[in-house]
Protein backbone atom coordinates (compact mmCIF):
# COMPACT_ATOMS: atom_id res chain seq x y z
CA UNK A 1 0.00 0.00 0.00
CA UNK A 2 1.33 3.42 -0.90
CA UNK A 3 1.40 5.98 1.84
CA UNK A 4 1.05 9.52 0.57
CA UNK A 5 2.63 11.03 3.63
CA UNK A 6 5.80 9.07 3.07
CA UNK A 7 8.70 10.79 1.34
CA UNK A 8 9.02 8.16 -1.37
CA UNK A 9 9.96 8.53 -5.01
CA UNK A 10 6.98 6.64 -6.41
CA UNK A 11 7.21 7.97 -9.95
CA UNK A 12 10.50 8.59 -11.71
CA UNK A 13 11.28 9.60 -15.32
CA UNK A 14 14.12 7.06 -15.59
CA UNK A 15 13.38 4.43 -12.97
CA UNK A 16 9.64 4.31 -13.71
CA UNK A 17 6.93 3.57 -11.15
CA UNK A 18 8.07 1.96 -7.93
CA UNK A 19 6.95 -1.64 -7.74
CA UNK A 20 4.75 -2.62 -4.88
CA UNK A 21 6.79 -4.54 -2.36
CA UNK A 22 5.77 -6.32 0.81
CA UNK A 23 5.88 -4.28 3.98
CA UNK A 24 7.08 -5.17 7.44
CA UNK A 25 6.35 -3.57 10.80
CA UNK A 26 9.15 -2.00 12.83
CA UNK A 27 9.07 -0.24 16.19
CA UNK A 28 10.85 3.09 16.38
CA UNK A 29 11.09 4.70 19.82
CA UNK A 30 7.83 3.11 21.02
CA UNK A 31 5.95 3.75 17.79
CA UNK A 32 5.14 1.06 15.29
CA UNK A 33 5.54 1.99 11.65
CA UNK A 34 5.73 0.30 8.27
CA UNK A 35 8.84 -0.22 6.19
CA UNK A 36 9.48 -1.88 2.86
CA UNK A 37 10.91 -5.36 3.20
CA UNK A 38 14.68 -5.40 2.72
CA UNK A 39 15.25 -1.65 2.66
CA UNK A 40 17.84 -0.20 5.02
CA UNK A 41 16.51 1.03 8.37
CA UNK A 42 17.75 4.54 7.49
CA UNK A 43 15.71 4.62 4.29
CA UNK A 44 12.54 3.61 6.15
CA UNK A 45 13.13 6.30 8.78
CA UNK A 46 13.86 9.03 6.23
CA UNK A 47 10.75 8.07 4.28
CA UNK A 48 8.78 8.65 7.46
CA UNK A 49 10.40 12.07 7.88
CA UNK A 50 12.69 11.14 10.75
CA UNK A 51 16.01 12.96 10.47
CA UNK A 52 17.62 12.66 13.93
CA UNK A 53 19.07 9.19 14.45
CA UNK A 54 21.23 9.79 17.49
CA UNK A 55 22.64 12.44 19.85
CA UNK A 56 26.39 12.74 20.38
CA UNK A 57 28.07 11.75 23.63
CA UNK A 58 29.57 14.99 24.87
CA UNK A 59 27.64 17.82 23.25
CA UNK A 60 24.32 16.03 22.79
CA UNK A 61 24.13 17.18 19.18
CA UNK A 62 21.77 15.57 16.68
CA UNK A 63 23.12 13.41 13.87
CA UNK A 64 21.45 11.79 10.88
CA UNK A 65 22.37 10.19 7.58
CA UNK A 66 25.55 11.64 6.09
CA UNK A 67 27.11 9.11 3.69
CA UNK A 68 24.38 6.46 3.32
CA UNK A 69 26.96 3.80 2.43
CA UNK A 70 28.28 2.71 5.80
CA UNK A 71 31.39 4.86 5.95
CA UNK A 72 30.77 7.72 8.39
CA UNK A 73 28.87 6.14 11.35
CA UNK A 74 26.65 9.22 11.74
CA UNK A 75 23.49 7.11 11.37
CA UNK A 76 24.18 4.72 14.26
CA UNK A 77 21.21 3.67 16.40
CA UNK A 78 20.36 0.93 18.86
CA UNK A 79 18.79 -1.91 16.90
CA UNK A 80 17.30 -4.95 18.62
CA UNK A 81 19.25 -4.10 21.75
CA UNK A 82 22.60 -3.63 20.04
CA UNK A 83 24.00 -0.09 20.12
CA UNK A 84 26.03 1.59 17.36
CA UNK A 85 24.44 -0.20 14.42
CA UNK A 86 24.93 1.60 11.09
CA UNK A 87 21.31 1.86 10.01
CA UNK A 88 22.09 2.88 6.43
CA UNK A 89 23.42 -0.60 5.65
CA UNK A 90 21.20 -2.65 7.96
CA UNK A 91 18.06 -4.05 6.32
CA UNK A 92 14.75 -3.88 8.21
CA UNK A 93 13.22 -7.05 9.54
CA UNK A 94 9.68 -7.76 10.75
CA UNK A 95 9.39 -6.75 14.40
CA UNK A 96 12.72 -4.94 14.57
CA UNK A 97 13.04 -2.55 17.52
CA UNK A 98 14.95 0.66 16.80
CA UNK A 99 15.91 3.33 19.32
CA UNK A 100 17.25 6.83 18.79
CA UNK A 101 20.63 6.53 20.45
CA UNK A 102 21.93 8.79 23.21
CA UNK A 103 25.72 8.96 23.37
CA UNK A 104 27.37 5.57 23.19
CA UNK A 105 24.13 3.78 23.78
CA UNK A 106 23.47 0.75 25.96
CA UNK A 107 23.12 -2.94 25.33
CA UNK A 108 19.42 -3.50 25.91
CA UNK A 109 18.30 -6.83 27.33
CA UNK A 110 21.32 -8.72 26.10
CA UNK A 111 23.19 -10.98 28.47
CA UNK A 112 26.86 -11.68 27.97
CA UNK A 113 26.83 -14.74 30.16
CA UNK A 114 27.58 -18.07 28.60
CA UNK A 115 24.75 -20.16 27.36
CA UNK B 1 41.93 -21.83 5.96
CA UNK B 2 40.20 -21.54 2.64
CA UNK B 3 42.50 -20.84 -0.33
CA UNK B 4 41.65 -19.16 -3.62
CA UNK B 5 43.70 -18.12 -6.61
CA UNK B 6 42.30 -14.62 -6.93
CA UNK B 7 40.48 -12.57 -4.31
CA UNK B 8 38.84 -9.37 -5.54
CA UNK B 9 37.85 -6.90 -2.83
CA UNK B 10 34.95 -4.63 -3.75
CA UNK B 11 32.16 -5.48 -6.19
CA UNK B 12 31.77 -2.13 -7.92
CA UNK B 13 32.40 -1.76 -11.65
CA UNK B 14 36.16 -2.31 -11.19
CA UNK B 15 35.82 -5.42 -9.03
CA UNK B 16 33.04 -6.99 -11.10
CA UNK B 17 35.04 -6.63 -14.32
CA UNK B 18 38.17 -7.95 -12.64
CA UNK B 19 36.33 -11.00 -11.31
CA UNK B 20 34.69 -11.76 -14.67
CA UNK B 21 37.95 -11.39 -16.60
CA UNK B 22 39.86 -13.53 -14.09
CA UNK B 23 37.28 -16.32 -14.18
CA UNK B 24 37.18 -16.21 -17.99
CA UNK B 25 40.87 -17.04 -18.00
CA UNK B 26 40.46 -20.00 -15.72
CA UNK B 27 41.22 -18.47 -12.35
CA UNK B 28 39.31 -19.57 -9.30
CA UNK B 29 37.93 -16.20 -8.16
CA UNK B 30 36.26 -15.00 -4.96
CA UNK B 31 34.65 -11.56 -5.14
CA UNK B 32 34.02 -9.91 -1.78
CA UNK B 33 31.79 -6.96 -0.89
CA UNK B 34 30.52 -5.59 2.40
CA UNK B 35 27.08 -4.80 0.98
CA UNK B 36 24.18 -7.21 0.71
CA UNK B 37 24.05 -6.49 -3.00
CA UNK B 38 26.89 -6.26 -5.53
CA UNK B 39 27.35 -3.29 -7.87
CA UNK B 40 29.12 -0.64 -5.78
CA UNK B 41 28.10 2.82 -6.92
CA UNK B 42 26.77 1.61 -10.30
CA UNK B 43 23.14 1.12 -9.36
CA UNK B 44 22.74 4.74 -8.31
CA UNK B 45 24.19 6.06 -11.57
CA UNK B 46 21.02 6.50 -13.60
CA UNK B 47 22.56 8.91 -16.10
CA UNK B 48 23.91 7.92 -19.50
CA UNK B 49 27.64 7.29 -19.64
CA UNK B 50 30.09 9.26 -21.73
CA UNK B 51 32.55 7.98 -24.32
CA UNK B 52 31.91 5.98 -27.46
CA UNK B 53 30.17 2.67 -28.16
CA UNK B 54 33.04 0.52 -26.90
CA UNK B 55 32.75 2.22 -23.51
CA UNK B 56 29.06 1.36 -23.39
CA UNK B 57 28.42 5.08 -23.64
CA UNK B 58 24.80 6.12 -23.80
CA UNK B 59 23.96 3.24 -21.46
CA UNK B 60 23.01 3.98 -17.89
CA UNK B 61 25.06 2.75 -14.95
CA UNK B 62 22.10 0.75 -13.59
CA UNK B 63 21.86 -1.27 -16.80
CA UNK B 64 25.60 -1.89 -16.98
CA UNK B 65 25.35 -3.09 -13.39
CA UNK B 66 22.69 -5.68 -14.21
CA UNK B 67 24.70 -6.92 -17.20
CA UNK B 68 27.82 -7.31 -15.09
CA UNK B 69 26.00 -9.21 -12.35
CA UNK B 70 24.74 -11.60 -14.99
CA UNK B 71 28.19 -12.14 -16.45
CA UNK B 72 29.66 -12.66 -12.98
CA UNK B 73 27.26 -15.48 -12.33
CA UNK B 74 27.84 -17.09 -15.73
CA UNK B 75 31.60 -16.89 -15.36
CA UNK B 76 31.42 -18.94 -12.16
CA UNK B 77 32.74 -16.33 -9.77
CA UNK B 78 32.16 -17.05 -6.10
CA UNK B 79 30.51 -13.93 -4.67
CA UNK B 80 30.69 -13.29 -0.92
CA UNK B 81 28.34 -10.47 0.06
CA UNK B 82 27.78 -9.00 3.52
CA UNK B 83 31.50 -9.54 4.01
CA UNK B 84 33.86 -6.84 5.24
CA UNK B 85 37.58 -7.23 4.72
CA UNK B 86 39.16 -5.67 7.78
CA UNK B 87 42.68 -7.00 7.61
CA UNK B 88 45.35 -7.98 5.13
CA UNK B 89 48.25 -9.91 6.55
CA UNK B 90 51.53 -11.31 5.32
CA UNK B 91 51.35 -14.01 2.65
CA UNK B 92 48.11 -12.48 1.36
CA UNK B 93 45.84 -13.65 4.15
CA UNK B 94 42.61 -11.67 4.36
CA UNK B 95 40.66 -11.23 7.58
CA UNK B 96 36.91 -11.11 6.97
CA UNK B 97 33.68 -10.66 8.84
CA UNK B 98 31.23 -12.74 6.82
CA UNK B 99 27.57 -12.46 7.79
CA UNK B 100 28.58 -11.41 11.29
CA UNK B 101 31.25 -14.09 11.84
CA UNK B 102 34.97 -13.72 11.48
CA UNK B 103 36.93 -15.90 9.12
CA UNK B 104 40.06 -15.87 6.99
CA UNK B 105 40.88 -16.42 3.37
CA UNK B 106 44.22 -16.88 1.72
CA UNK B 107 44.73 -15.79 -1.88
CA UNK B 108 47.53 -16.15 -4.39
CA UNK B 109 46.68 -12.83 -6.01
CA UNK B 110 44.63 -9.91 -4.66
CA UNK B 111 42.90 -7.11 -6.52
CA UNK B 112 41.90 -4.17 -4.34
CA UNK B 113 38.85 -2.43 -5.82
CA UNK B 114 37.44 -0.78 -2.70
CA UNK B 115 36.37 2.45 -4.42
CA UNK B 116 36.24 5.84 -2.76
CA UNK B 117 34.63 7.83 -0.02
CA UNK B 118 33.03 11.26 -0.35
CA UNK B 119 34.85 14.27 1.02
CA UNK B 120 33.19 16.40 3.67
CA UNK B 121 33.34 20.13 4.13
CA UNK B 122 33.33 21.70 7.58
CA UNK B 123 31.31 24.86 8.27
CA UNK B 124 29.08 25.88 11.17
CA UNK B 125 26.13 23.52 11.14
CA UNK B 126 27.69 20.89 8.87
CA UNK B 127 26.80 18.11 11.28
CA UNK B 128 23.07 18.94 11.32
CA UNK B 129 20.80 16.21 9.98
CA UNK B 130 19.99 17.23 6.40
CA UNK B 131 23.59 18.02 5.48
CA UNK B 132 24.86 15.04 3.50
CA UNK B 133 27.10 13.90 0.71
CA UNK B 134 25.70 14.26 -2.80
CA UNK B 135 26.32 10.54 -3.18
CA UNK B 136 24.30 9.90 -0.04
CA UNK B 137 21.33 11.74 -1.53
CA UNK B 138 21.88 9.77 -4.75
CA UNK B 139 21.87 6.49 -2.84
CA UNK B 140 18.67 7.38 -1.00
CA UNK B 141 16.78 8.60 -4.09
CA UNK B 142 17.94 6.24 -6.81
CA UNK B 143 18.53 3.02 -4.92
CA UNK B 144 16.07 3.20 -2.05
CA UNK B 145 13.65 5.63 -3.70
CA UNK B 146 13.41 7.86 -0.66
CA UNK B 147 13.51 11.67 -0.67
CA UNK B 148 16.01 12.92 1.90
CA UNK B 149 14.38 16.38 1.82
CA UNK B 150 12.18 18.65 -0.25
CA UNK B 151 14.28 21.66 -1.10
CA UNK B 152 18.04 21.47 -1.56
CA UNK B 153 21.21 23.40 -2.12
CA UNK B 154 24.12 21.66 -3.88
CA UNK B 155 27.67 22.63 -2.99
CA UNK B 156 30.17 21.95 -5.78
CA UNK B 157 29.85 22.00 -9.56
CA UNK B 158 32.00 19.05 -10.60
CA UNK B 159 30.26 16.29 -12.52
CA UNK B 160 28.96 14.62 -9.37
CA UNK B 161 27.39 17.91 -8.18
CA UNK B 162 25.83 18.62 -11.57
CA UNK B 163 24.62 15.07 -12.24
CA UNK B 164 23.23 14.47 -8.76
CA UNK B 165 21.73 17.97 -8.87
CA UNK B 166 19.70 16.93 -11.89
CA UNK B 167 18.82 13.63 -10.24
CA UNK B 168 17.37 15.56 -7.28
CA UNK B 169 14.97 17.21 -9.70
CA UNK B 170 14.14 13.87 -11.31
CA UNK B 171 13.26 12.50 -7.87
CA UNK B 172 10.87 15.38 -7.26
CA UNK B 173 13.08 17.45 -4.98
CA UNK B 174 13.44 21.16 -5.65
CA UNK B 175 17.02 22.17 -6.27
CA UNK B 176 17.03 25.76 -5.09
CA UNK B 177 20.58 26.60 -6.06
CA UNK B 178 24.05 25.30 -6.73
CA UNK B 179 27.15 27.09 -5.48
CA UNK B 180 30.72 26.77 -6.65
CA UNK B 181 33.64 28.49 -4.95
CA UNK B 182 35.75 28.61 -8.13
CA UNK B 183 34.95 31.30 -10.72
CA UNK B 184 33.86 28.64 -13.22
CA UNK B 185 31.75 25.48 -13.36
CA UNK B 186 33.91 22.40 -12.77
CA UNK B 187 32.07 19.70 -14.72
CA UNK B 188 30.79 19.22 -18.26
CA UNK B 189 28.72 22.14 -19.53
CA UNK B 190 25.97 19.85 -20.91
CA UNK B 191 25.13 18.89 -17.35
CA UNK B 192 25.21 22.52 -16.18
CA UNK B 193 22.90 23.66 -18.96
CA UNK B 194 20.38 20.97 -18.02
CA UNK B 195 20.21 22.50 -14.54
CA UNK B 196 19.96 26.04 -15.89
CA UNK B 197 17.10 24.96 -18.18
CA UNK B 198 15.30 23.66 -15.11
CA UNK B 199 15.51 27.03 -13.43
CA UNK B 200 18.29 26.19 -10.99
CA UNK B 201 20.29 29.22 -9.94
CA UNK B 202 24.01 28.61 -10.29
CA UNK B 203 26.29 30.92 -8.31
CA UNK B 204 30.03 30.72 -9.01
CA UNK B 205 32.64 32.35 -6.72
CA UNK B 206 30.23 31.45 -3.94
CA UNK B 207 30.41 29.00 -1.06
CA UNK B 208 28.33 27.83 1.86
CA UNK B 209 28.96 29.67 5.09
CA UNK B 210 26.56 28.04 7.49
CA UNK B 211 23.70 25.60 7.82
CA UNK B 212 21.06 26.70 10.32
CA UNK B 213 18.39 24.80 12.15
CA UNK B 214 17.51 23.30 15.47
CA UNK B 215 17.30 19.56 14.98
CA UNK B 216 17.66 19.59 11.20
CA UNK B 217 18.57 21.96 8.40
CA UNK B 218 16.06 24.79 8.06
CA UNK B 219 18.17 27.19 6.01
CA UNK B 220 21.61 27.68 4.51
CA UNK B 221 23.70 30.84 4.30
CA UNK B 222 25.88 31.38 1.24
CA UNK B 223 28.61 33.96 0.76
CA UNK B 224 30.65 35.25 -2.20
CA UNK B 225 34.38 34.57 -2.20
CA UNK B 226 37.15 36.64 -3.74
CA UNK B 227 39.92 35.31 -5.98
CA UNK B 228 41.78 33.98 -2.92
CA UNK B 229 38.64 32.14 -1.80
CA UNK B 230 38.17 34.49 1.16
CA UNK B 231 34.55 35.31 2.03
CA UNK B 232 33.45 38.82 1.03
CA UNK B 233 31.74 40.40 4.06
CA UNK B 234 28.26 41.71 3.43
CA UNK B 235 27.47 39.25 0.61
CA UNK B 236 25.77 36.66 2.84
CA UNK B 237 22.37 35.39 1.72
CA UNK B 238 20.05 33.03 3.55
CA UNK B 239 18.13 30.40 1.60
CA UNK B 240 15.25 28.37 2.92
CA UNK B 241 16.23 24.74 2.30
CA UNK B 242 16.00 21.49 4.27
CA UNK B 243 18.87 19.73 2.56
CA UNK B 244 22.51 20.62 1.89
CA UNK B 245 24.32 18.29 -0.52
CA UNK B 246 28.10 18.31 -0.54
CA UNK B 247 29.76 17.41 -3.83
CA UNK B 248 33.29 18.40 -2.98
CA UNK B 249 35.22 15.46 -4.29
CA UNK B 250 36.04 11.86 -3.50
CA UNK B 251 39.07 10.26 -1.87
CA UNK B 252 40.41 6.78 -2.67
CA UNK B 253 39.64 4.22 0.05
CA UNK B 254 43.20 3.11 0.65
CA UNK B 255 43.24 1.46 4.08
CA UNK B 256 43.79 -2.05 2.74
CA UNK B 257 46.59 -0.91 0.42
CA UNK B 258 48.22 0.74 3.44
CA UNK B 259 47.92 -2.46 5.47
CA UNK B 260 49.51 -4.33 2.59
CA UNK B 261 52.49 -1.99 2.76
CA UNK B 262 52.03 -0.54 -0.73
CA UNK B 263 53.90 2.60 -1.74
CA UNK B 264 51.88 5.79 -2.24
CA UNK B 265 51.97 9.15 -3.95
CA UNK B 266 49.86 12.23 -3.22
CA UNK B 267 48.12 13.55 -6.33
CA UNK B 268 45.32 16.05 -5.76
CA UNK B 269 43.93 15.50 -9.31
CA UNK B 270 43.32 11.85 -8.39
CA UNK B 271 41.74 12.57 -5.02
CA UNK B 272 44.65 12.27 -2.59
CA UNK B 273 47.02 9.46 -1.62
CA UNK B 274 47.02 6.85 -4.36
CA UNK B 275 48.83 3.49 -4.36
CA UNK B 276 51.73 3.47 -6.83
CA UNK B 277 51.07 0.99 -9.61
CA UNK B 278 52.48 -0.02 -12.97
CA UNK B 279 50.78 -0.49 -16.37
CA UNK B 280 49.49 -3.90 -15.20
CA UNK B 281 47.86 -2.20 -12.17
CA UNK B 282 50.28 -4.05 -9.86
CA UNK B 283 51.27 -2.14 -6.71
CA UNK B 284 54.71 -2.09 -5.15
CA UNK B 285 53.67 -5.31 -3.38
CA UNK B 286 54.02 -8.18 -5.85
CA UNK B 287 50.74 -9.95 -6.56
CA UNK B 288 48.61 -7.14 -5.14
CA UNK B 289 46.82 -5.05 -7.74
CA UNK B 290 44.52 -2.00 -7.63
CA UNK B 291 41.65 -1.00 -9.93
CA UNK B 292 39.00 1.70 -10.02
CA UNK B 293 38.68 4.67 -7.70
CA UNK B 294 41.25 3.28 -5.26
CA UNK B 295 43.81 3.71 -8.07
CA UNK B 296 42.80 7.38 -8.51
CA UNK B 297 39.33 8.91 -8.75
CA UNK B 298 37.91 8.67 -12.25
CA UNK B 299 34.72 7.30 -13.79
CA UNK B 300 33.08 3.90 -13.88
CA UNK B 301 34.12 3.40 -17.52
CA UNK B 302 37.84 3.48 -16.74
CA UNK B 303 37.31 1.57 -13.47
CA UNK B 304 36.00 -1.34 -15.56
CA UNK B 305 39.01 -1.36 -17.88
CA UNK B 306 41.43 -1.19 -14.97
CA UNK B 307 39.68 -4.15 -13.39
CA UNK B 308 40.13 -6.15 -16.58
CA UNK B 309 43.81 -5.22 -16.91
CA UNK B 310 44.54 -6.19 -13.30
CA UNK B 311 42.83 -9.57 -13.72
CA UNK B 312 44.65 -10.27 -16.99
CA UNK B 313 47.94 -9.52 -15.27
CA UNK B 314 47.03 -11.81 -12.37
CA UNK B 315 46.05 -14.62 -14.77
CA UNK B 316 49.26 -14.15 -16.70
CA UNK B 317 51.41 -14.26 -13.59
CA UNK B 318 49.76 -17.56 -12.61
CA UNK B 319 50.50 -19.01 -16.01
CA UNK B 320 46.90 -19.07 -17.28
CA UNK B 321 47.55 -16.82 -20.18
CA UNK B 322 50.45 -16.64 -22.65
CA UNK B 323 52.46 -13.44 -22.59
CA UNK B 324 51.43 -12.48 -26.10
CA UNK B 325 47.72 -13.03 -25.61
CA UNK B 326 47.83 -11.21 -22.28
CA UNK B 327 49.70 -8.31 -23.83
CA UNK B 328 47.22 -7.99 -26.67
CA UNK B 329 44.22 -8.05 -24.30
CA UNK B 330 45.78 -5.57 -21.90
CA UNK B 331 46.71 -3.31 -24.78
CA UNK B 332 43.18 -3.20 -26.12
CA UNK B 333 41.80 -2.42 -22.64
CA UNK B 334 44.35 0.34 -22.27
CA UNK B 335 43.50 1.70 -25.70
CA UNK B 336 39.81 1.93 -24.75
CA UNK B 337 40.85 3.79 -21.62
CA UNK B 338 43.08 6.21 -23.56
CA UNK B 339 40.23 6.93 -25.95
CA UNK B 340 37.98 7.64 -23.02
CA UNK B 341 40.55 9.99 -21.54
CA UNK B 342 40.76 11.95 -24.75
CA UNK B 343 38.58 14.77 -23.39
CA UNK B 344 40.11 17.69 -21.50
CA UNK B 345 39.27 16.22 -18.07
CA UNK B 346 40.59 12.89 -19.19
CA UNK B 347 43.92 14.32 -20.22
CA UNK B 348 44.43 15.65 -16.72
CA UNK B 349 43.62 12.28 -15.20
CA UNK B 350 45.85 10.50 -17.69
CA UNK B 351 48.84 12.74 -16.97
CA UNK B 352 48.44 12.13 -13.22
CA UNK B 353 48.03 8.41 -13.70
CA UNK B 354 51.21 8.26 -15.71
CA UNK B 355 53.17 9.93 -12.94
CA UNK B 356 52.12 7.06 -10.65
CA UNK B 357 53.71 4.39 -12.67
CA UNK B 358 56.33 2.26 -10.93
CA UNK B 359 58.90 1.25 -13.47
CA UNK B 360 60.73 -2.01 -12.88
C1 LIG C 1 28.45 7.75 -3.28
C2 LIG C 1 29.14 7.86 -4.62
C3 LIG C 1 28.41 8.27 -5.75
C4 LIG C 1 29.02 8.36 -7.00
N1 LIG C 1 28.28 8.76 -8.06
C5 LIG C 1 28.87 8.88 -9.29
C6 LIG C 1 28.13 9.29 -10.42
O1 LIG C 1 26.94 9.55 -10.33
N2 LIG C 1 28.76 9.38 -11.62
C7 LIG C 1 30.08 9.07 -11.76
O2 LIG C 1 30.62 9.12 -12.87
N3 LIG C 1 30.79 8.68 -10.70
C8 LIG C 1 30.24 8.59 -9.48
N4 LIG C 1 30.98 8.20 -8.41
C9 LIG C 1 32.37 7.85 -8.67
C10 LIG C 1 32.40 6.33 -8.71
O3 LIG C 1 33.13 5.96 -7.61
C11 LIG C 1 32.88 5.65 -10.00
O4 LIG C 1 32.04 5.99 -11.05
C12 LIG C 1 32.88 4.10 -9.92
O5 LIG C 1 31.72 3.61 -9.30
C13 LIG C 1 34.10 3.56 -9.23
O6 LIG C 1 34.07 2.16 -9.23
P1 LIG C 1 34.85 1.24 -8.20
O7 LIG C 1 34.57 -0.15 -8.62
O8 LIG C 1 36.25 1.69 -8.13
O9 LIG C 1 34.22 1.56 -6.77
P2 LIG C 1 32.77 1.34 -6.12
O10 LIG C 1 31.71 1.35 -7.15
O11 LIG C 1 32.67 2.31 -5.02
O12 LIG C 1 32.85 -0.14 -5.51
C14 LIG C 1 33.66 -0.48 -4.41
C15 LIG C 1 32.96 -1.52 -3.56
O13 LIG C 1 33.87 -2.06 -2.61
C16 LIG C 1 33.23 -2.20 -1.36
N5 LIG C 1 34.25 -2.21 -0.30
C17 LIG C 1 35.10 -1.20 0.02
N6 LIG C 1 35.91 -1.57 1.03
C18 LIG C 1 35.57 -2.83 1.36
C19 LIG C 1 36.04 -3.76 2.34
N7 LIG C 1 37.06 -3.46 3.16
N8 LIG C 1 35.45 -4.98 2.41
C20 LIG C 1 34.45 -5.30 1.56
N9 LIG C 1 33.96 -4.45 0.63
C21 LIG C 1 34.52 -3.25 0.51
C22 LIG C 1 32.31 -1.00 -1.34
O14 LIG C 1 31.27 -1.10 -0.40
C23 LIG C 1 31.80 -0.97 -2.78
O15 LIG C 1 30.67 -1.77 -2.94
C24 LIG C 1 30.40 8.07 -7.14
C25 LIG C 1 31.12 7.67 -6.00
C26 LIG C 1 30.53 7.56 -4.75
C27 LIG C 1 31.34 7.15 -3.55
S1 LIG D 1 25.17 7.42 7.03
FE1 LIG D 1 27.31 7.13 7.08
S2 LIG D 1 27.46 5.16 8.03
FE2 LIG D 1 25.35 5.40 7.73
Amino acid sequence: MRKDKELRVNEHPILGSAEERPRVKIKVDDQWMEAIEGEPVAAALMASGKMVFRYTTRLNEPRGVFCAIGRCTDCMMTVDGIPNVRTCITPVREGMVILTQRGEGRWEGISFEKG
Amino acid sequence: MKKVELAVIGAGPAGLCAAIEGAKHGLQVTLIDENIRAGGQLFKQIHKFFGSGVHRAGIRGVDIGSQLLDETEKAGVEVMLDTVVWGLFEDKVLALVHEGRSTQLSAERIILAAGATENALAFPGWTLPGVMGAGAAQTMMNMHRVMPGKKAIMVGSGNVGLIVGYQLIQAGIKLELLVEAAPEIGGYSVHASKLARNGVKIFTSTTIKEARGDERVESAVTVSVDENWNPVPGTEREHEVDMVCLAVGLSPLIELARLAGCGFKYLSELGGHVPLHDEKMETTQPGIYVAGDIAGIDEASTAMEEGRIAALAAAESLGRLGGEEADALKKSARKRMEEFWDGSFGRRVKASKESLSVKE
